[in-house]
């Protein structure tokens, strides 16, 4: 990829990520969102708004979940922001990749909030490519498509959900976890990112049965570190 | 049958519940990111705690699903998690075969053995 590539260009190929597995498997989970959102009876309207808003389909889970079974606004919101606790370390290790040689402090503001675990993991893997002045707006690409897809995704599965077998719902919020490991496979390289990985997978489980609730927190702070420790470690 | 009242009012609590409460962390990580520098250690720390939190999102969905995935019994949600891997190498690390396939797996399994 050469020296000579525009922002818009940067931005158009960003675009591209709309038809990436990544975002297929985006599109089946949101599928299962909006579905999920009529059945506890959210209107249409709510359903886009919180894609596009939220734009973190675990959370947007959380949230209808919470409403649905009557919690309080404050309860609702403290269940929401311990599973957002996870966009932190994401939004905290993309935005110094996207630093070119001037700043754009509106549009990092923006940059964030299209950083999503998919968004997150598509970036890790295409932005290193482009030279770093373009890199923020191939990122802002991939934020608008991938987004897109979601919204997209959850209007049409709110407006199928009478209909689709169980059977099917299930293999298709299947293929989220597949795709988050297998890319967080397919991505690393260092006995860091490798460590990371597999230690994030162990620990996780166990997390959850000890402390539910934490257990995504306790896992990246427990895994990471050690991953850190023992990939910083004799290098 | 709406649970939240369809004007201006249902709009403010998915605000106040929802969205503030979940950009608040993307916010905080803009500041921490303008001060990370990309060679550093700290970064390289942040990164692996990152890692390590996606990774174990996804195990945790295949060992702890919610909705439709929790109905598909344990057994079945493994074989099919390993195809997938298995899959995704024997096709020269192929992202879309091993996550199709693996979806398909899984299918397959419970429409077998249902």
């Amino acid at each position: 990829m050469g020296e000579a590539i525009t922002p818009l260009r940067a931005f158009a190929l960003g675009l591209r990520a709309a038809g990436s597995v990544a975002a297929f498997v985006l599109f089946a989970t949101a599928l299962g969102f909006g579905a999920l959102a009529r059945d506890t009876g959210f209107t249409l309207g709510h359903t886009a708004f919180l894609a596009l808003t939220m734009f973190a389909l675990p959370n947007q889970v959380v949230l209808i979940d919470q409403l649905a079974r009557g919690a309080s606004i404050a309860g609702a919101a403290l269940a929401v922001t311990l599973a957002a606790v996870r966009l932190f370390p994401m939004v905290a290790t993309i935005l110094p990749t996207l630093r070119g040689s001037r700043r754009h402090p509106l549009l990092e503001v923006l940059a964030a909030h299209f950083v999503a675990v998919t968004t997150w993991i598509e970036g890790t893997r295409r932005l290193p490519a482009m030279p770093p002045d373009m890199r923020l707006p191939h990122h802002l690409g991939i934020g608008v498509a991938i987004s897109g897809v979601m919204a997209l995704g959850s209007i049409t599965g709110y407006l199928l959900s009478v209909g689709m077998p169980p059977v099917v719902g299930a293999a298709l919020v299947f293929t989220t976890p597949l795709y988050f490991i297998l890319s967080l496979v397919a991505t690393a390289r260092t006995r860091l990112e490798v460590s990371a990985v597999a230690l994030g997978c162990a620990l996780a489980p166990l997390f959850h049965l000890i402390v539910p609730g934490f257990d995504l927190l306790a896992t990246g702070l427990v895994g990471g570190t050690a991953a850190f420790l023992w990939g910083s470690a004799r290098r | 049958m709406t649970i939240l009242q369809d004007g201006f009012g249902g709009y403010l609590t998915l605000i106040l519940a929802g969205v503030l409460a979940n950009e608040v962390w993307r916010l905080l990580g803009v500041v921490a990111g303008s001060r990370l520098d990309l060679d550093g250690q700290l970064f390289q720390w942040v990164r692996a705690v990152a890692l390590a939190l996606v990774a174990g999102l996804g195990s945790r969905m295949v060992l702890f699903p919610a909705g439709a995935l929790a109905d598909v019994p344990l057994t079945i949600r493994l074989v099919a998690f390993a195809g997938g891997i298995a899959l995704y190498f024997l096709a020269r690390r192929n992202l879309g075969i091993g996550v199709l396939g693996g979806g398909v797996l899984l299918l397959a399994a419970q429409l077998a053995w249902p």
